[in-house]
């Protein structure tokens, strides 16, 4: 039965992000933007572009999901939503997982998939992009997890980006270094899968955190 | 009957909201079949108190005790003013929803509260009291001892008040309790009152 409410509300969490546009397509836009804006910003040099660009596509997924974080739990908390969620045998951190999930699924896993074709926009190397695509994929898990996370502390501040941005990046720092190295050892001499392995250790780790945090920090709101 | 020997016990309850008292000393005892009207001033904490009922919030002192298995939240509905409805959802995906999250068995009940024509409008379209229509159709979908309603009477047209009535008399009939907020009654016979400016 408790299964059976986490896949009602996983299923109406991408029915509501279908219906109303969930972000997908202005973080779409603003990856474009960016892998668009870089060389022109920096100048057409080719070499250089190569150098950066692993970093450039990993920053802009980054900062894409972010942008989203603010509609993960806001209008679930408004709505009344959530504290009806709370008067289930279903435990309130698992609600808050299946949120994170369902933002997965709906934002960030289609951008990772998308964004390694752009790096070729950067002058990436061919050989690059496969890894590219596997520490994206493994990544975006996480920093699904951590926005929801940010989403949560926000979720009953009007205009809670900024505050979400403050909490959110210092934590993606790891998860920005482990995928810049998978991607830009995986030409090298040394084998990039130590870097996956940990890229994947600290996804793991936000599995089983963040959903716990979530879960205090709405139901400090609900009180 | 669905439902014997409940008893819903509230011993000298006391509510506060942002460092201020609401009520205290507020007890009240309810049985299988009892319908109570919380009456009171607005701010006189009718949905405070029905708020600590459903666990919402916490007392500040006092108990509230239902001789039943789960914990009372389970066993309950609430109906407030925020009802949980998405307006990009249609009618029938929202009662859906709401119908699997809780363990409900049945059909959608869709009927109950006559929103059949209304099945596959989107909820934002919908006016207020059909709105409300569709909050309450909850009670019918999934089946829970305990109702907590807060206002329910408003917004709705006649038809609906009907409809109210009717559910709200099987429910009284299977053994169900209902506590109720208002201010203009719930034409109910047999109905408790409570004074919350008593417990003041």
């Amino acid at each position: 039965m408790m299964l059976c409410a986490l896949k009602a509300l996983l299923w109406r969490d991408i029915t509501l992000a279908r219906k109303q546009g969930g972000g997908l397509g202005a973080a779409l836009g603003f990856i474009l933007a960016v892998i668009v804006l870089v060389p022109i910003a920096i100048g057409p040099d080719p070499v250089m572009l190569r150098r950066i660009g692993a970093g450039m596509i990993w920053l802009s997924l980054l900062l894409a999901v972010l942008l989203t974080a603010e509609q993960i739990f806001q209008q679930d908390l408004e709505d009344g939503s959530l504290e009806l969620m709370t008067m289930t045998p279903t435990p309130f951190e698992l609600i808050t997982l299946t949120k994170a999930i369902a933002h997965w699924l709906t934002v960030a896993l289609p951008l990772a998939i998308i964004a390694p074709p752009l790096g070729l926009m950067l002058n990436m190397e061919l050989g690059q992009l496969p890894m590219l695509w596997l520490s994206m994929i493994a990544g975006s898990l996480a920093l699904s997890l951590l926005a929801s996370l940010g989403g949560a502390i926000a979720a009953g501040l009007r205009r809670g980006g900024l505050l979400i941005a403050i909490l959110t990046l210092p934590l993606y720092i790891p998860i920005l270094i482990f995928g810049v190295a998978t991607t830009t050892l995986s030409l090298g001499p040394q084998s990039s899968l130590p870097a996956l392995a940990i890229l994947l250790a600290i996804t793991l780790l936000c599995l089983v955190v963040s959903p716990l945090a979530c879960a205090a920090a709405l139901r400090a709101y609900m009180r | 009957m669905r439902w014997q020997n409940l008893v819903l016990e509230a011993k000298s309850l006391a509510c506060e909201r942002g460092g201020r008292l609401v009520f205290r000393n507020l007890s009240f005892t309810a049985k299988n079949g009892d319908v109570i009207e919380l009456r009171g001033a607005n701010g006189s904490g009718k949905s405070s108190l029905l708020r600590l009922i459903a666990g919402l919030n916490q007392p500040a002192s006092g108990s509230i005790t239902f001789n039943i298995e789960k914990p009372l939240a389970e066993n309950a509905h609430y109906i407030g003013h925020s009802i949980g409805v998405k307006p990009a959802l249609t009618v029938t995906e929202n009662l859906d929803f709401w119908q699997k999250f809780f363990g409900g068995q049945d059909q959608i009940p869709l009927p109950s509260f006559h929103l059949e024509r209304l099945a596959d409008d989107e909820a934002r379209l919908l006016s207020e009291g059909q709105r409300r229509r569709l909050a309450l159709s909850r009670l019918v979908a999934v089946a829970r001892p305990l109702w907590l309603l807060d206002e329910p009477t408003v917004g709705l047209d006649q038809v609906a008040l009907g409809d109210l009535k009717r559910e709200m008399t099987k429910h009284m009939k299977s053994g169900g309790i209902i506590i109720a907020a208002t201010h203009t009654g719930l034409g109910m016979d047999n109905s408790r009152t409570v004074e919350m400016a008593e417990a003041a």
